[in-house]
């Protein structure tokens, strides 16, 4: 009995201790790099199989909406982009719980380095629900509730980055990014309820860029680009992560090393 | 006249706490106190609404029906502009003069000291406000039960605006071009609360129910005060323990 | 010498690092502070002597190695030590447009002192420093010097048993210091302890151990023993 007991503790000792290492590894800036020189050929695998077919197919080869001809296709771009849009402030926040609690080194490097992407993505989803606005709406922008919301979102990620800008101590300001961060995630399905909320008093209804159902000829092309541009996130953020990497630690051993084989 | 020699008081043994109020209650008369002694304070808020909200005709015209349909969006941006330009010097005096280092080296929670800090600076930015909004309403053709529930708006709404842009305050308080900041910060944030605010003047003076208004803007209200000090005591400690 | 109010160093700092701009102001610093005894820490300008003691009082956060109050990490609570523990700083927290009394009453109920007669302690607080007289005056209307004892006032208010004093002696007269140095003579002969940054040479009653930072380059410290006056 006594032994059972004991050999239970050991194994969630054990567990601890491997979820605790592997923790701490993730930690380790070189093992980062380590790491995601190996996963990067299959992100950009993913992009070449996954995204750039999805587009093709989405963009030449799928059927013309009934009601909206071509002007539809803009779907394949700008509904994975806002995907990525809200994503991308999502992985910023919990990279930003990271470090407040963990004060893990690498979380804050991926935080600075998802700002500009994701708002990069936000930017991409604002400007083609606008060019999608001009034949549908007939103007350049419509005020509409998503696209409201994703106009916030844009400033939230604005907010960010000028915040990290403003601080030269580079702990200050992934310490204070990561609080604002925090604090946007928490606002931010308030906004967005708020947002829908006015839009419903002021414009009853309208066309929405994407209806309830899509026929499965479009369905598919736009889940492989969603997919796809998932795929792209992950290569850009693993490109621009590491380069931060790098240039964090250019003091260290491993990095000179890297510089002269 | 120099300093004596005199006796030094009984070191402490065990330190025992003393009631939160305490800190809260010295902080609050402190603020209030030096408010009275720069009476400034109190009045550029309402001056500066005061002014934005006359620059609204001058921009799209004396029309009176056009004025009364705007005027509760007019109100409440001013409003919101008037609260962040006095919040983003929130802390910025204390950081300078070394009162956040006492406060952040007090045995007692930061959390309590920042909620004091908050009402204080409510109390003497904001409160002047809702007394002189009923005039400036009436100006734009805003009806009386407009008024009233502009008022309860204000009343609720304004609270929330310090919470928020004190956040933005406490993160930006050690940096040079710290006020243009606060802004981008904090107008983002404030969308829910402008929304729900005008919402609920433009339903009444439509003669709707403004129930549903009042209470999301005291919800909100609720959950401002109860998250925000948590950010704000941590936005402090992160640019003051620098 | 009196007897320590318990078995652990009041204050205990190991291992300590830190740098700033690329700058190692301060490496592997280990000392301990018992209570009745007092360090000087000098160095030359920007050598960290003011980031030390904001280290210790929980004002930096960027530093590695671990403070101890009596034994427990402050790494885990800091409350006991915020409670024991009076800091000045180069920033005195004193607002201009309150009175002297006005200004310490705020400060007394924010430390956490109890406010039992406390009116009549500031009283006396402020006439030990020489303020008498000028109690009810605005802050603005005094001079440096008199700004400064606003601060130092706190060291007959506040019942701390570690001061961290940053430049106790500026803008403070010949016959004030001599006052302070024997202040902090009284203060360690009651048991308390004292980390006191100044170049002043001090002239105590006791002798006191010297910290030198900023000696080299890879944060190279020294630690001396002075002798009594």
């Amino acid at each position: 009995m006594q032994q059972r007991v004991n050999q239970a503790e050991t194994k969630t000792a054990t567990l601890w201790q491997w979820i605790n290492n592997t923790f701490h590894r993730f930690g380790s800036p070189k093992y980062f790099y380590d790491l995601t020189g190996k996963l990067l050929p299959w992100c950009w695998a993913g992009v070449l199989l996954v995204l750039i077919p999805g587009l093709i197919w989405g963009l030449a080869f799928a059927p013309p909406d009934y009601y909206q001809g071509n002007s539809y296709r803009i779907i394949f771009i700008h509904v994975p982009a806002a995907g990525i849009a809200m994503m991308g402030y999502a992985v910023m926040a919990f990279a930003g719980i990271v470090t407040l609690v963990w004060r893990m080194k690498m979380a804050d490097v991926i935080a600075k380095v998802v700002a500009p992407i994701g708002a990069s993505f936000t930017f991409l989803c604002l400007v083609t629900g606008a060019i999608w606005g001009r034949p549908t709406w007939g103007t350049w922008w419509e005020w509409d509730a998503r696209l409201t919301s994703m106009l916030i979102l844009f400033f939230l990620y604005v907010s960010v980055m000028a915040l990290r800008a403003a601080i030269e101590h580079p702990d200050v300001a992934a310490r204070a990014t990561a609080v604002l961060s925090i604090v946007g995630i928490v606002n931010l399905p308030i906004i967005r309820y708020s947002v829908n909320w006015w839009n419903t008093l002021h414009q009853p209804s309208s066309i929405r860029l994407t209806g309830s159902s899509l026929a499965p000829e479009m369905l598919y092309p736009l889940l492989a680009c969603i997919v796809g541009f998932y795929f792209l996130f992950a290569v850009l953020v693993m490109l621009s992560a590491r380069n931060e990497v790098l240039l964090r630690e250019y003091r260290s051993a491993w990095v000179k090393k890297w510089l002269k084989p | 006249m120099t300093i004596k020699r005199a006796s030094l008081p009984p070191l402490l043994e065990a330190a025992s706490l003393p009631p939160l109020s305490q800190g809260f209650g010295a902080l609050l008369r402190r603020d209030l106190l030096l408010a009275s002694r720069q009476r400034s304070d109190l009045i550029y808020p309402v001056f500066f609404f005061f002014m934005v909200v006359s620059l609204f005709p001058l921009g799209i015209g004396p029309d009176g029906k056009l004025l009364a349909k705007t005027a509760p969006g007019i109100l409440w941006i001013a409003a919101l502009l008037s609260t962040l330009l006095a919040t983003d010097s929130l802390f910025r005096q204390d950081y300078d003069d070394g009162t956040l280092e006492i406060l952040l080296s007090s045995p007692q929670s930061s959390f309590v000291f920042v909620t004091a800090k908050v009402l204080a600076h409510w109390l003497v930015a904001s409160l002047p406000l809702l007394l002189f909004a009923p005039l400036i309403a009436v100006m734009l053709h805003l009806d009386g039960r407009g008024i009233g529930i502009l008022l309860a708006s204000l009343a609720l709404g304004t609270p929330i605006l310090s919470l928020i842009s004190a956040i933005g305050a406490s993160l930006t308080v050690g940096l040079r071009r710290g006020s243009m900041l606060v802004a981008l910060i904090a107008l983002p944030l404030y969308v829910p609360v402008l929304i729900f605010a005008v919402g609920a003047v433009e339903t009444a003076t439509l003669g709707g129910s403004v129930a549903g208004h009042i209470g999301y803007l005291a919800a909100m209200l609720v959950l401002a005060v109860t998250l925000a000090p948590f950010a704000i005591a941590a936005g402090l400690a992160i640019s003051v323990k620098a | 010498m009196p007897a320590p109010l318990q078995q652990a160093p009041l204050l205990q700092a190991s291992q300590l690092y830190c740098e700033r701009d690329e700058r190692v102001l301060f490496a592997r610093l280990d000392f301990t502070l018992h209570s009745g005894e007092l360090v000087q820490v000098e160095g030359p300008n920007g050598a960290g002597k003011t980031t030390l003691m904001r280290s210790l009082t929980g004002l930096n956060q960027y530093f590695e190695g671990e403070v101890r109050w009596r034994g427990y990490s402050l790494a885990q609570d800091t409350t006991a030590f915020h409670a024991e523990t009076l800091a000045l700083g180069h920033h005195s927290g004193i607002k201009l447009p309150l009175t002297p009394t006005e200004n310490l009453r705020w400060i007394a109920a924010a430390r956490g002192i109890s406010l039992h007669d406390l009116d009549a302690r500031i009283a006396f607080s402020l006439d030990a420093v020489g303020l008498s007289g000028f109690e009810h005056q605005p802050a603005h209307t005094l001079s440096a010097g008199q700004k400064r004892r606003i601060t130092l006032a706190r060291l007959f208010l506040e019942p701390a048993t570690l001061w961290v004093l940053d430049e106790p002696f500026s803008a403070i007269d010949k016959a004030g210091v001599a006052a302070l140095e024997g202040l902090l003579g009284d203060h360690i002969q009651r048991g308390g302890a004292a980390l006191v940054v100044t170049h002043h040479d001090l002239r105590l009653a006791r002798p006191h151990h010297r910290l030198l930072l900023g000696q080299g380059r890879r944060g190279e410290w020294q630690w001396q023993e002075a002798v009594a006056a």
